[in-house]
Parts: structure tokens; sequence; C-alpha cells
């Protein structure tokens, strides 16, 4: 982003984007159809019903339960998560409607710790599926993760059995559930509830895959297509549904409600 | 103060502590304060020297145990299998895209009664180990894993699985093979089984590679084996920048037997004959085949729904938070 504030530079293409267009379209560049990074409140905003969101598990929060530090303690980095994103985890989840639909909502924000998945996540993800089979309604999940949540150790990698079992019960209900993967998902969020859905969707240039290019590059001295893990090639090889610009996704989602009330 | 000494402890800290002492002692040489006490001060920098010492202590503990975790002299999963089952019949292929022989799966008997076996290989020369892909396992083994559950589950078997993986195999073809879903299937899979399932961590347990074949109604760990998140390596090359913290980052993912039994993780520990598993593997067979049998009995008691039910309750309860 240039410092001009009347214009934004695009991350992938260099041009200058008038600020009030860019934000209009939803931060992603008018000539290069660059998705850019947007908050979790933000997706909220751009695909539901203007004030239907009820949020639930606001007062979830994270405990340093291995007492676990780095160069930095868990409670220091979380502390640093909480003031720059002011979210309380990884994920917001509630009850909303998509052009009239009702549906459960979760949305990840990978700017609070690369939006890793621990406890807190887990059990979003768990009430978020009660909520969908209690009150009937389609599951609709928006993943943006590194992975596990390494702070939490053993306890984060169980909230992929924890996550599954959950979206489960869901499917096992004959209740929707839509997996919406977007930049980047990888590791134990890929490996996990997102890519179990009924239907999966990603948006245009995103990063989906197990482990990341450099993880691959470095361990396996494997050249490297330009595509890789990306949303072109995802669907290329099968392992998404449908690619819909950040812009169409509302009524993409709507539509595919619809369809599935019959 | 042998505080040089620390040398698992992120050198950060030790700067920290030797900076606050000598201003403790600049404070003590001012006139001014002749007289006044720092105790208070001192204490807590005991207090967290001590600390230190104590961590750079554990971590050198339990990097002994990751590394007994990957001795090449531990039993692997073909010696179990032959040492415990009788009639073992090896099946090959996910019957979709190929053969993965980095997963052994199969039917065998024990007691006489018929279970499915499914386990990592890791190899024990280096033919086998790259044969094997050091246990590193792609979209097709943890496809067959989850064909060869289904069988069992068509036909009553319980399930046996062996767990000893550095991690999913981390490659170009793996990922266009669609490794993400192979894995999160097979997770879910493994909870919509109606049959007794056991998972027992004989080695390296590496993240979802060995949760893959993990959701077990019992999930038990051998006393050296090891089971995290990820590799002690790749944390402290994520979270410290370099190799520096790898021992430190072994202690701090808390992936002992001990550890993940204190945690609830695991329903028991399999003790290991003196020294570890590799001083007398087949005693270690041994142990392994009558944890087998007595929890075979134990999970006969419940019905088929109750053995789903539980296994998810089990995973679902998982997590530390707080409601604030």
């Amino acid at each position: 982003m240039s410092n001009d504030k009347k214009k934004i530079k695009c991350r992938s293409c260099n041009k200058n984007i008038e600020r009030e267009l860019y934000l209009l379209n939803y931060q992603v560049c008018p000539y290069c159809n660059d998705h850019a990074y947007i908050s979790c409140r933000e997706r909220v905003q751009i695909i539901t019903d203007e004030n239907s969101f009820i949020e639930q598990d606001i007062d979830l929060n994270s405990t340093d339960l291995l007492r676990f530090y780095d160069l930095k303690s868990y409670p220091q980095r979380l502390k640093e998560a909480r003031l720059k994103t002011s979210l309380n985890g990884a994920i917001i989840t509630g009850e909303a409607k998509v052009d009239g639909h009702k549906a459960a909502i979760g949305v990840m924000d990978f700017g609070f710790m690369g939006g890793s998945m621990g406890s807190v996540v887990g059990e979003k993800i768990k009430n978020l599926s009660d909520l969908s089979i209690n009150k009937n309604i389609p599951l609709l999940l928006f993943s943006s993760s590194g992975g596990a949540r390494m702070q939490e150790g053993i306890v984060s990698l169980m909230q992929m059995a924890k996550t599954v079992s959950s979206v489960r019960r869901v499917m096992e209900k004959n209740i929707p559930y839509i997996s919406i993967i977007t930049h980047p998902t990888t590791g134990g969020v890929s490996a996990s509830f997102s890519t179990i859905a009924d239907i999966i969707i990603t948006e245009p240039g995103v990063l989906f895959c197990f482990a990341g290019p450099r993880v691959v590059e470095q361990t396996i001295k494997e050249d490297m297509p330009e595509d890789f893990g990306l949303a072109g090639r995802n669907l290329k090889n099968g392992q998404v549904d449908m690619i819909i610009n950040r812009g169409e996704m509302k009524k993409a989602l709507a539509r595919l409600l619809r369809l599935f009330k019959g | 103060m042998d505080l040089k000494k620390l040398g698992e402890v992120p050198k950060s800290y030790v700067k920290e502590i030797l900076n606050s002492l000598s201003k403790l002692d600049k404070l003590k040489k001012v006139p001014f304060f002749t007289g006044i006490h720092f105790k208070d001060a001192e204490k807590e920098l005991n207090k967290k020297i001590d600390e230190y010492r104590r961590v750079d202590r554990e971590a050198r503990r339990v990097w002994k145990i990751v590394e007994l975790s990957r001795n090449e002299g531990r039993p692997q999963c073909m010696d179990y299998i032959d040492g415990i089952f009788t009639d073992f019949t090896k099946l090959s292929g996910d019957r979709l895209t190929g053969e993965d022989a980095s997963i052994t799966a199969g039917l065998g008997k024990i007691n006489g009664e018929t279970v499915a076996v499914i386990g990592h290989n890791k190899g024990k020369d280096t033919n086998e180990r790259v044969q094997y892909n050091f246990g590193m396992s792609v979209p097709q083994g943890y496809r067959k894993s989850q064909r060869i559950m289904r069988l069992a589950n068509k036909f009553k078997f319980p399930i046996i699985t062996f767990i000893d993986t550095p991690g999913a195999h981390a490659g170009l073809k793996a990922e266009d093979d669609g490794q993400s879903s192979a894995i999160a299937r097979s997770i879910e899979l493994m909870f919509e089984l109606k049959v007794p399932v056991i998972a027992i961590l004989i080695g390296e347990g590496g993240s979802g590679g060995a949760l893959a074949l993990a959701i077990g109604n019992e999930v038990a760990m051998l006393e050296n084996s090891t089971y995290s998140v990820i590799s002690p390596e790749a944390c402290s090359a994520i979270l410290w920048k370099n190799p520096s913290g790898t021992k430190l980052a072994a202690r701090a993912l808390k992936l002992t037997s001990k550890d993940l039994s204190r945690l609830g993780i695991i329903d028991r520990i399999i003790n290991e004959p003196r020294g570890g598993a590799q001083n007398d593997p087949k005693r270690m067979i041994a142990i392994v085949e009558r944890y087998i049998q007595e929890t075979l009995r134990k999970l006969g008691q419940y019905s088929d729904e109750e053995l789903m039910l539980k296994r998810a309750e089990k995973f679902e309860n998982i997590g530390v938070f707080t409601r604030q």
C-alpha cells in the first residue's frame, strides 16, 4: 500500500487504485483481480444481510495451558494478536442471514496469529455445529489458516479431530455444509473440517494445500510449478467445486442455499 | 552465575537476566541506597534463573525421548504384525490411483478373532526406508487405509492401528492428489466406524499423518513414543527462525507419553523394557499383544452405536479455554 491516502497500490500488479473504488470492490484489484486480505468482520459484512449477524461465544478465550514460550511467550503473542485485530480468537461464529436464508456462519481471520487453530477455534466450531443442528440451518465455514496452533501443542492437533467430528454430525443430519476456503488455508485446517464439506468453494488466487510451497521446495527439492497450491490448480485437480470472485460470493452462496432447500 | 550453561534457553532470556543482575549491582553501589535491601528483586531473579535451569534440564531429558522414539532398533509395525497376529493377509491398493507401501493394511487373527490391522512402515535399512518413503504417506496410503477400515466396518472386525510416522509426505504429487482431503476424510471415516478401534503410537506420532490413523476408542502410547502437532525441528524453524530452539521446542510442545496422559489426550501408557523397546523387542511385542487382548475385551462390552458415540464424545471434549 502506498502512503498516498487517496490511492492504494495493488500488491500484485502494482497499479494505483482509487481507495474508495478499492474498498467498494471488497479489496479486490479491479485491474488484475488480486483478492487481498480482509478481516473476518469485513467478510461477514460482505456475505450476510445487514445487521443479521448474531455472534456467539464472544467470551471464549485462549489459555496458556502448556506455559508455552519460544522467543515470545504465548500470552504475549495472544495479547499482541488481540491488540492488532480487536478479536478474541482466530474465528468469529454466529447465526446470520444470507439473502434471507438463515445460516450458521463461521469466519476465520488470518490476522489473528495466522488464523491458527487452537482450543478456541475448535470449541467455537463445535458450538456452531450444534447451532446448525439445533436450528436446522445450513453451516457455512470460511477458513483461512496456517494450520494448528503450535503454542497449544498436541491439544491443537486434536482440534482437527474435534472439528471434523462436529461438522460430521451436521452432515449426518442431512444439513448442508459449505466450506469456503480463503487465502491461505494450509496444514491442520486444510486437512480437517474445511475439506470434508458437501460443497467446497474458493476464491481466485487462494493458496490451499497441506504443506506450503516453501516446505515442499525445501524438503523435497522438486521443481515447483508457479501455480502450486493455487485455486486454479486445485480446481483442475478436482479438489474444489468452484472458484468464485469475492464480489459474487454472496450471490453464489444464496443460490446454493436455494438449491439445497429443494 | 553459570548462566552460560543454559544452552537450551533462548539467548535473549539469559541476556535479560544478566542485564537485570548488572543493574542491581549498580544500584547497590549508589551511596544513597546503602542499607536498603534488594532481597525481593534478587529473589525474583533467582526464581527466574531456577526456572530456566529446570527448563534447560527438561529440554535435554525430553530430547532423549525424541531420540528414543526414532531409534532404529525399536520394533516396527511389521514386527508387531508378525509377532501378534496369525493368518495375517496383506491387502494392497486404494482402488483409485495407486498403492502406497508406507502404510501396511490387512486382516489377521488374534485370540481366534479376525481384526483389521493398519500401520505405518518406516523400514530398517536404506532399501526399505526408501521403499516406505521413511514412513511418510501419500493420499493413496490414507485412502487404502480408509478402504480397509470400511471393509472392517462392514464385516464387524475390530481395527488396530500402529502409528509411526514423521508426518504426511510433503510433495507436489501428494498435493495434486489431495493430501489435505485424504487426511481429513480418514479422520472423518474413523468417526463413522461402528467397531472397536485401538490406536497405538509405537514410535513417532507426527502431526496430521499420525492423526489420520489415530481416532481410536482407545489411544495408547508406548512409554518412549512421541505424539506432536509438529516436529521439534519444524517448530524451531518457524518460531525460532533457526534450528537453535529444537530441544526447547521438543519440551514446549509436550509430546511425551507422560505429558499426553496428563493432558488427558491418551488413555494408556504402555511401559517399555528397561532403557527402551529397542533393548528387548520380543518382550515389547508381548506387552503390546497383552494390551491389545485386554483392550479388545474391554471394548467388547459396548454396542456398535456406543462405540461410535463415545469416540466422537471423547475427541469433541478436548480443548482448554476460558470464558471471560
